[in-house]
């Protein structure tokens, strides 16, 4: 109690080396770094520029990409019979994956009370937000008709008199997206009400003011309506974590569902489900480590939350590991022999050098993590979260292209390389994320004011580093 | 004088404190009093105060619990309807009625409805959107979403007072308290225009 006294009293507080809030904060020193990141536009660091650029260079490659394949249709790719499905549907699941995970992250760490979610959550909200809409881009550049992708929604009596075809899991895809943008942007909108009062009731211009006001709805921190937000910020976090781990399942649908070797397994929800957390963490530790390095936001996103990251990285590791291991062993358990197949053509086909550059980067890399003294190395986390983002990529990749290059009769094989016209649009949709994260960091409160005032209002105040 | 001509459209008395601790313990103080009609505007949520302030549970979890039974039925019905009554299509033999095929979708209703029924119903049970409040004429009142703490003893409180009142919540180590005048009716007297609207 006169910790907390002392916080509330702008009296300077000492820190341990394990705080969750480094430094000497008071509710005021919080809040001013976190609005003059909005506010003073011009100070923004030279890697936010140069971030930009590269996003519109990105956005250039995916411009031209996107022309050209709509100008000459889905044949500019490399996809063929039976490699129907190509970069296209690896980008998708890749980025769906990274969406569904961080929202999940930060919902089910929030019902689970972790205060080292707190100065994280609005990363991991927006990036997830960020990373659906990259993902949603592909789907309707894989059809061969993209202008008529509203035929998948019950639209009523459409062009065709039809109704989709509830039975199939790409109806299943559409639904479950539009119900995660729909509820993650409310949630992650409903997070910032607060904030945004914040910046209303802190800035000097008028515009920015009017801006603001409106988007505040007029918040005026009352206990009631705290009260009533607060209740329904828990069930929607609640719901969003529901809401993840079902629309990722049913992602998964889109490949357990048919009867390609290799894919037909009530495994694969899980397995995906767990290789999504664990690629979520992984793009999570990517993007804080140089925000918060360029933002100087060492003492709000300190060692502690890194290392955090980083054991639920080893956490959602030995998952993973335990996957490939479970489904090695079922495909040799089970004795079918298409399956069989399919394994080992992965593990010494033509597509084995990129499966053991996928274990490395998979399994071997953040094993590097084990060790404390490496685990408090930044530089060392960083990478290794790269080689896990690259790891992923890599597994829906292998999953994916595998089994449809070597299905059951031999004279349907067939080989798959990507054209450069794919690779432009993947390197296009990383440009629209980067974009769409310069943007973030420049218009939005990069950290939760509401969840960092609660965290210096705690009991253990700056303290506190577990729980 | 001023005070008499004013004291109809008075809202309630405002006192301004450096931190939570004195704001639970004036709330303390004012429930002590015999005072029910209070509000607290604060930069976070202050564990506590809302079971100081005797607010009632909120209905949001029924109503999360409606639009989810909602999202559900309307989710089924319509693939229900679509594929059994009105446009019946057979798909390699499957049965019109493929409810195991059909509950992700159902799934998804259930938490789209859910999480609407309950956001939608925070915003209106909150009364948003609600661009002006008379709290929001208390000088200093922008420091509320930094770091101060407001009471309110509204005007409604069957006990308020403008002196008592006033008397008490000064003596509860207030920075500062001020009456906030109800500006919904037209003001004639220009000199309690508000530090908010010169903005």
């Amino acid at each position: 109690m006169k910790m907390r006294m002392d916080i509330l009293e702008n009296q300077p507080v000492e820190t341990k080396r394990d705080a969750l809030l480094e430094g000497e904060q008071t509710l005021e020193t919080v809040t001013h770094k976190v609005s003059s990141i909005v506010f003073e536009w011009n100070k923004h660091p030279r890697a936010w520029y140069v971030s930009l650029l590269v996003a519109f260079a990105f956005l250039g490659a995916l411009t031209v990409g996107v022309a050209w394949l709509f100008y000459k249709g889905v044949g500019v790719w490399g996809i063929n019979i039976p490699v129907g499905w190509g970069l296209a549907i690896v980008n998708f699941e890749w980025w769906m994956a990274i969406g569904q995970s961080l929202l999940l992250l930060s919902a089910g760490l929030l019902l689970m009370r972790q205060q080292w979610r707190k100065s994280i959550s609005r990363i991991l909200e927006s990036t997830a937000i960020f990373a659906v809409m990259c993902a949603g881009i592909f789907p309707i550049l894989h059809l061969g008709r993209p202008w008529v992708f509203y035929w998948l929604m019950p639209l009523g009596p459409n062009i065709l008199g039809l109704w989709p075809q509830f039975r199939s899991p790409l109806v299943w895809d559409v639904f479950a997206m539009s119900t995660f943008m729909v509820v993650a942007t409310l949630y992650w909108y409903m997070g910032l009400i607060p904030d945004i009062a914040c910046l209303r009731d802190r800035t000097k211009n008028p515009t920015v003011q009017i801006i603001t006001g409106v988007l505040a709805l007029g918040w005026r921190g009352s206990a009631r309506h705290w009260r009533r937000y607060q209740t329904a910020y828990y069930i929607v976090a609640g719901l969003c974590v529901a809401m993840t781990i079902s629309a990722y399942s049913f992602v998964s649908f889109d490949f357990a569902m048919s009867i390609i070797p290799g894919w037909h397994s009530t495994f694969l929800p899980v397995f995906y489900v767990a290789g999504a957390i664990f690629e979520g963490v992984a793009i999570a530790l990517t993007i804080i480590i140089p925000l918060r390095a360029w933002y100087g936001l060492q003492s709000y996103i300190t060692d502690v939350h890194i290392d955090w990251l980083s054991k639920y990285l080893l956490g959602s590791n030995m998952v993973i590991v335990y996957g490939y291991f479970a489904e090695a062993f079922y495909t040799w358990y089970g004795g079918d022999k298409y399956e069989k197949l399919v394994l080992r053509n992965q593990m010494f086909g033509h597509y084995a050098p990129l499966f053991w550059i996928m274990m490395a980067c998979n399994l071997i890399a953040p094993l590097i993590l084990w060790s404390p003294r490496l685990r408090r190395n930044i530089t060392i986390v960083f990478i290794v979260s790269i080689f896990v983002n690259l790891g992923m990529w890599l597994e829906r990749f292998i999953s994916l292209i595998t089994s449809l290059s070597r299905s059951y009769i031999p004279s349907t094989w067939g080989f798959y390389t990507p054209s450069i016209w794919e690779i432009a649009v993947f390197i296009g949709s990383i440009g629209l994320f980067l974009f769409l994260m310069c943007l973030f960091v420049r218009f939005i409160p990069l950290m939760s004011l509401t969840e960092l005032k609660t965290l210096l209002a705690n009991d253990e105040g700056g303290k506190n580093h577990s729980r | 004088m001023k005070t008499e001509s004013y004291q109809n459209r008075v809202y309630g008395i405002v006192a301004e404190f450096a931190d939570q601790e004195k704001l639970i313990a004036a709330t303390e103080k004012a429930k002590d009093a015999g005072y029910t009609r209070m509000d607290a505007y604060t930069p976070y949520p202050v564990e506590g105060l809302d079971t100081l302030m005797g607010f009632r549970e909120p209905f949001l979890p029924w109503l999360a619990f409606f639009g989810g039974i909602f999202g559900a039925v309307a989710g089924f019905g319509l693939q229900y309807w679509t594929s059994v009554i009105d446009y019946p299509v057979n798909v390699g033999g499957k049965p019109n009625n493929s409810w195991q095929a059909f509950l992700p979708v159902t799934v998804e209703t259930t938490i789209l409805f859910a999480a609407l029924a309950v956001i939608l119903g925070m915003l209106v049970f909150n009364g948003f959107p609600h661009p002006w409040h008379p709290i929001f004429s208390v000088s200093d009142f922008d420091r509320m979403s930094t770091d101060r703490f407001f009471l309110c003893v509204e005007a409604r409180d069957p006990l308020f007072d403008l002196e008592d009142t006033t008397h008490l919540l000064e003596s509860a180590d207030a920075l500062h308290v001020s009456e906030v005048y109800d500006e919904s009716e037209t003001i004639e007297n220009e000199d309690i225009v508000p530090a908010r609207s010169e903005i």
